[in-house]
């Protein structure tokens, strides 16, 4: 508990944490706004997914959610301020389970209010781009069951995202190289099998891809043609998760600070 | 009394030019082993993804469902060399040596399907919805012979862009405007001189204006002549959660003609209807093609396309997938390229050695950019013809491309990396941490690429905007395939397409870097170290 209360005054002290976790709820709910204000449904019908339309903006906010999540670690070893982390709990798998205890309290508080924000800025907007009952949709509101999974999915998603960047740091300790290994493995599954053409690799790299499989939590529509349930893809992104942490928790154990 | 001299080294004074400020740069650059591993890592990613992109990628088709795979084939080739659909009815007679033909088309009307192609055992035209498509089209033709490709040059009415003069697949020229109808019919004239055919159009047949005229080169001294239809594929693209999907179906164009006449050689007896086409087409079904001749009047249906081939995927654009990944490691290393002097210290030593602040960050640009561009050079001229030959094996066709497109392809990576990487060490500089700038970059170049190109959520609108005015503009430098105005075509970023020009693209993030670099500039000097 001291090692949380630790770490809790580590993050909130740093100037930048508060101004990064405002900045990503501010700006996932400011592209869920402009995607669903961009968004035509004429009276002929549309095929969208409107959960997945406003909830757009965590595309970006998980990227800033990452920036955080790595600065937790790495800004220790770039200042040397590990040594002495180390030093005060020698138990060095406490002072990682710490800091991701702390990181992913402060980003599902962030997340959830980006979130809400989200889908009720979606449901205003969507309704009146003709999302509504007359062209087949309900009108988007955490009253239905697969809108509330798809909005505290993404919640998860976020705090998720951020124990991957946070073990992921953990491993390679330099932010920079740290944030590039992040957002190049969010990234870059859904470039590449867009580029695949052979079906079954397509479906593959979608089923290993923290990122697309991680964010079928928001579908709510078309579940069939998915090639994993939401949660099974939100199970994907945990044990990508689970496994950096994994990796990070060895490396900082058995490697010399 | 002795006065002492003041101690003066017996060194010469070093020289502080701008050579050696970059010989400085280039020796941090290449002591840090981190940043030539992480150099060469970016090359490896980039043919790595290449190759596992062409070797995961098979292209097949069955004849019967027992029958073994065969290669995808590829398209019939024009005269320019690129790739074409050429399916049309044509009726012909030989024309030798010069000549012309006259000819007043009083209708064109349409069927489409919206139900997918014809099943066997049903009228080919059963269940079909009236409508001619806006590019349907109907006219006189000249055809260096009736293979698909060959050259041609052709006067014509279309559904809704008026009379056209089209040659060569991707020549087209605006005639008479409006649509044809008995009350208002059109009058068309092509004319043979040589190599030359001109097009002319009139209301009345009697006051002709010139429309076109198309230089064929090596035209043979009998080519074919005669009357056409054809109607290309309707489609709806409906984008939706997942993907967009595209509906539609075959078409078909009849048009009713009056009034031929003909000046020159035409040394057949009678007219013989064809319809030209392959048998991968998406067009109809030749028994729905045809014409009927009564007196002086002629009826021809046909379906199909006489265009360039637009919905062929972007093969070598497809080979450099990995480009992503290659950029993602160099945007890194550009990045740390300022921010860890500021982390060591060392940016105090480096200004204090060279005090123009400016100067310091261009030998940086300077030797970063040069450095990943050689890498990506060299990366994506193994990748190109690597990933081909995998997708070549898989049987995927490899459209033809000029050297000149190669050329702009292989360069033009090259180039977007070593932009791409001093855009990182600007804003590195701007923010002098690593994990923030990295991320920024990333998200500017990245994520406006993956929101528009992979199938998702966005409209195309959205798609569009996000890949004109964001630093992701700059991948159009990768596109080989290209729009045209004359041809119906989903035109959009998932499709490969590019709203700006290639270059036009890559000036966008040119321009980027170069604000991001005057106000890296700018600040550094301003600021305290």
């Amino acid at each position: 508990m001291t090692a949380v209360h630790a770490e809790w005054t580590k993050l909130r002290t740093l100037p930048g944490t508060g101004w990064l976790l405002l900045a990503a709820a501010a700006l996932t709910a400011a592209v869920g706004v402009i995607a669903a204000n961009s968004v035509s449904c004429p009276a002929g019908g549309c095929q969208l997914d409107p959960a997945k339309v406003s909830l757009t903006g965590i595309d970006l906010g998980q990227a800033i959610v990452a920036i955080v999540a790595v600065t937790v670690i790495s800004g220790e070893y770039s200042t040397g301020m590990i040594r002495l982390t180390l030093a005060a709990t020698p138990r060095r798998w406490l002072v990682l389970a710490a800091k991701a205890a702390v990181v992913s309290a402060a980003t599902l508080v962030t997340g959830a209010v980006a979130v809400l924000a989200s889908v009720q800025a979606g449901g205003l907007l969507l309704a009146r781009h003709g999302v509504t009952a007359a062209h087949g949709y309900q009108v988007l509101s955490l009253g239905q069951g697969p809108v509330l999974r798809a909005a505290a999915g993404s919640v998860l998603y976020l705090a998720l995202i951020a124990l991957f960047s946070l073990g992921v740091a953990a491993a390679v300790r330099d932010s920079a190289v740290a944030i590039g290994v992040v957002l190049a493995l969010l990234y870059l599954f859904p470039i590449i099998s867009s580029a695949v053409s052979s079906p079954s690799w397509h479906r593959h790299l979608e089923q290993l891809s923290p990122m697309t499989a991680g964010l079928y939590i928001q579908a709510t529509t078309n579940l069939r043609s998915l090639p994993l349930t939401p949660w099974q893809g939100l199970g994907v992104l945990a044990a990508w998760a689970a496994g950096a942490m994994l990796a990070g928790a060895l490396l900082l154990r058995f490697r010399d600070a | 009394m002795t006065t002492l001299a003041p101690y003066r080294s017996q060194l010469r004074a070093g020289r502080d030019g701008f050579t050696q400020l970059l010989r400085a740069e280039w020796t941090k650059f290449r002591t840090v082993r981190g940043w030539i591993i992480g150099t060469l890592v970016a090359a490896l990613l980039i043919v790595g993804i290449g190759a596992l992109t062409g070797a995961n990628s098979e292209c097949g088709i069955q004849l019967t469902p027992t029958s073994p795979s065969l290669a995808c084939p590829a398209p019939p080739t024009g005269p320019g060399g690129e790739w074409v659909a050429d399916d049309f009815y044509f009726v012909r007679q030989p024309l030798a040596g010069n000549g012309s033909i006259t000819v007043r088309v009083t209708s064109l009307t349409g069927l489409y399907s919206t139900h997918g192609a014809f099943t066997p055992g049903q009228s080919p035209t059963a269940g079909m919805t009236p409508g001619v498509q806006p590019w349907s089209k109907a006219g006189i033709i000249i055809k260096a012979s009736t293979r698909q490709g060959a050259a041609y040059a052709a006067m014509m009415v279309t559904g809704s862009h008026g009379v056209r003069m089209q040659w060569d697949f991707t020549h087209d020229v605006a005639g008479m405007a409006g649509q044809v109808s008995a009350a208002a019919p059109r009058w068309l004239r092509l004319t043979r001189s040589g190599d030359t055919i001109t097009g002319y159009d009139s209301a009345d047949g009697a006051h002709w204006t010139r429309v076109g005229t198309a230089t064929l080169a090596g035209l043979p001294s009998t080519a074919q002549a005669g009357l056409f239809a054809a109607s290309p594929q309707y489609s709806v693209i409906s984008a939706s959660f997942g993907g967009s999907s595209s509906t539609g179906g075959p078409t078909l164009a009849t048009a009713a003609f009056d009034q031929l006449s003909r000046q020159g050689t035409w040394p057949a007896a009678r007219w013989t209807g064809e319809s030209i086409q392959s048998a991968t087409s998406r067009a109809m079904d030749r028994s729905a093609q045809g014409y009927r001749q009564a007196g002086g009047t002629f009826t021809v249906s046909g379906s199909g396309d006489i265009a360039p081939a637009t919905d062929n995927t972007d093969s070598v654009k497809q080979t450099l997938a990995g480009t992503f990944a290659g950029l993602i490691a160099v945007v890194v290393i550009g990045v740390m390229f300022i921010t860890v002097e500021y982390r060591r210290g060392m940016i105090r030593t480096t200004l204090a050695a060279s005090p123009r602040r400016g100067r310091v960050l261009a030998a940086k640009a300077v030797v970063l950019a040069a450095v990943t561009f050689v890498t990506g050079l060299v990366a994506a001229a193994v990748t190109v013809p690597l990933g081909e030959r995998l997708l070549h094996e898989n049987g995927n066709p490899i459209p033809p491309i000029s050297a000149l497109t190669w050329l702009q392809v292989v360069a033009g990576t090259a180039a977007l990396l070593a932009v791409a990487a001093v855009l990182g060490l600007a804003v590195g500089t701007l923010l002098r941490r690593s994990a923030g700038a990295v991320a920024a970059v990333i998200v500017g170049i990245v994520l406006p690429y993956l929101l528009a190109v992979v199938p998702g959520v966005l409209p195309a609108s959205a798609e569009l905007w996000l890949v004109r005015v964001t630093p992701a503009a700059g991948f159009a430098v990768q596109q080989t395939i290209q729009q045209y105005p004359q041809v119906t075509a989903d035109y959009t970023p998932r499709n490969g397409f590019f709203p700006l020009a290639p270059w036009a693209g890559f000036a966008v993030l040119c321009a980027w870097t170069a604000l991001a670099l005057a106000l890296a500039v700018f600040v550094l000097r301003r600021r305290d170290v």
